[in-house]
């Protein structure tokens, strides 16, 4: 596929300072999102909000929906029509969201579900932070399935890894996620917007086959089928039902193994160029602290102080936290004396690095309950109580 | 290139805290060089009659975004001067609407200064832009961002229409804090 240009009349090109959330709008406007539903939910609301505001002049389309489940799912009609599409949302409405990523995952639908995560269960901590929802992206859904999750930790990574997010939607023919933080969502910092041209995008995979030869779900190249534009003579049956190449049902066993086969390596077949890291300090590190979005800059400070003892921390951060870094793990376990795993949760990322360095090196959670981000005097604590036998 | 600095601006709703905030901010990381974070309460505090908007301004990328040193208050209502004076660090710069702040330093270390903003606003021709008038004492006192980036940052940041109230705003509280700052300093 040929990448294309953004249109620079949606492209707002300059330096701004706003807040995370109205980045992360920017972004998908900049990556050719043209529609968004939404049932606007804090600590989420500016990313619709301004999308509403800006829709009219950006030739989108914005719907305020009556509850998450119908925004999830017009954002994949949406998709089947032409549309570029995304959903905004945060903890109770991500898993009332959860019955249609699945189908975005059995359809092969490209759209963005945006997370910006605070504290739960249930409705918990609307207006604070939490980093807790990283294994519902994962695993919230019934079925096998594979997922791309991407966890900005600035506003301007609200902007930038959301073009990513729109592109690797459609390169994949999968649903993303977008895992910001009620912290990353409503913090002002300068974001950088770079003119249309210097913005690449991943144009969807239009058939150029005539109606009589296309059949909807056979590989094309990259083992990825191709969508038609509908209305233009094509047939077409969407169906969350296991399907043949035509897109009928086809319930049996052996349809089953090759759809699944093909729905998971599309996935893990390519999880070396998806996943994306950024690393502070590992050259010579003896002890690797993980973290991302929010968490991932207090880490970062924490591992600053750690230096300054001469302490040899350095930070792996998982920029691209699905598919998982997990050759990268590896690779560090193999001269590592330990990990230490710095999330806003009880624990979920951590059973991630646990289960890959497993008898190379040794594991240490740092967990916080939400509400507010880790002291990074805290971590500095953790980090030195495993310098004294790491 | 100054060193990191940590400010609140507090006051009640309507005094234009945020934007305050907003036009600093701006300032400093738009039309000057450092690196800024800015956040606001969003939790039940947020509502009703307090607003207050924090930052760090800083040469070096900000990493943990929330205060912790409280280098500078600045103080537009009573209600904010009693709940965040004691979080000023000893030796920090407290500023304040003088007409509305009774002043009663918890200690001696702190650098007090105080303007009569809102009616020096009022004077101008609208007590709204105390705001500004604020934003230039906070400009002059402090030498946190260059004035000329605060006066393009106004521009900016104001409604159309009203970029020159809000910049006579701030002129007359960033000379303001050079007329008053030596005296007050020998203090």
């Amino acid at each position: 596929m040929d990448w294309v240009k953004a249109n620079p009349k949606t492209v707002l090109t300059g330096a701004h300072f706003i807040d995370g959330n109205h980045a992360a709008c920017e972004g998908a406007i900049a990556a050719g999102a043209n529609f968004a539903a939404g049932y606007p939910i804090t600590p989420s609301t500016e990313v619709v909000e301004r999308f509403a505001a800006r829709a009219p002049l950006v030739g989108a389309t914005f719907l305020q929906m009556e509850d998450e489940l119908a925004s999830s799912i017009a954002i994949l009609g949406a998709a089947w029509g032409g549309a570029k599409s995304f959903t905004v949302t945060s903890g109770p409405g991500f898993s009332l969201m959860m019955e249609h990523v699945g189908l975005a995952a059995m359809t092969e639908t490209p759209a963005v579900f945006v997370n910006v995560q605070r504290g739960g269960p249930s409705t918990g901590l609307p207006t604070l932070p939490a980093q807790a929802d990283m294994m519902q992206a994962r695993w919230g859904s019934h079925g096998d399935y594979e997922v791309i999750a991407l966890s900005p930790n600035s506003p301007q990574e609200c902007f930038d890894l959301m073009i990513d997010a729109f592109n690797l939607a459609e390169q994949y023919r999968n649903p993303v996620f977008f895992m910001m933080d009620e912290s990353v969502g409503h913090m002002t910092e300068k974001v950088v917007i770079p003119s249309a041209d210097k913005i690449d995008l991943f144009p969807r995979r239009y058939t150029s086959l005539t109606p009589s030869e296309y059949l909807p779900y056979k590989p094309g190249s990259a083992g990825i089928p191709e969508m038609a534009r509908l209305g233009q003579g094509y047939r077409f049956h969407v169906t969350g039902l296991t399907h043949d190449v035509r897109g009928y049902p086809a319930i049996n066993a052996q349809a089953q193994q090759e759809l699944m086969d093909r729905l998971m390596g599309k996935i893990r077949d390519n999880a070396g160029k998806i996943a994306r890291t950024k690393e502070h300090l590992l050259e010579d590190a003896g002890i690797v602290l993980v973290a991302y979005g929010i968490t991932s800059r207090v880490a970062l400070r924490a591992v600053q102080m750690a230096r300054e003892e001469n302490i040899p921390a350095g930070l792996l951060r998982p920029v691209v936290v699905w598919p998982f870094p997990e050759k990268r793990i590896r690779e560090l376990a193999d001269r590592a004396k330990a990990f230490i795993v710095v999330e806003m949760n009880y624990g979920q990322i951590v059973n991630e690095v646990e289960r890959l360095v497993a008898d190379c090196a040794k594991t240490v959670l740092v967990p916080h309950a939400g509400g507010a981000v880790h002291r990074p005097e805290a971590i500095l604590d953790v980090i030195r109580e495993v310098a004294k036998w790491a | 290139m100054t060193a990191r600095r940590e400010i609140r601006i507090a006051g009640f709703g309507g005094q234009g805290v945020i934007l305050a905030g907003m036009v600093i901010g701006r300032a400093a990381t738009i039309f000057d060089s450092m690196h800024v974070t800015l956040t606001q309460s969003f939790g039940p505090e947020a509502r009703g009659s307090a607003a207050s908007v924090s930052l760090i301004v800083s040469p070096e990328p900000v990493l943990y975004p929330y205060l912790t040193d409280l280098d500078i208050l600045v103080a537009m209502s009573e209600e904010a001067y009693t709940r965040f004076v004691p979080d000023l660090k000893p030796h920090g710069m407290l500023l304040f609407e003088e007409d509305l702040v009774n002043f009663d330093p918890p200690h001696e270390a702190i650098h007090a200064f105080g303007i009569p903003a809102t009616r020096f606003a009022e004077e101008l021709g609208h007590k709204v832009v105390l705001n500004m008038v604020m934003v230039g004492f906070l400009t002059g006192v402090t030498g946190l961002v260059a004035p000329e980036a605060v006066r393009r940052s106004i521009a900016d940041s104001v409604p159309k229409g009203t970029e020159s109230l809000n910049t006579a705003a701030f002129d007359k509280g960033f000379e303001y804090a050079i007329s008053q700052r030596p005296a007050t300093l020998q203090q």
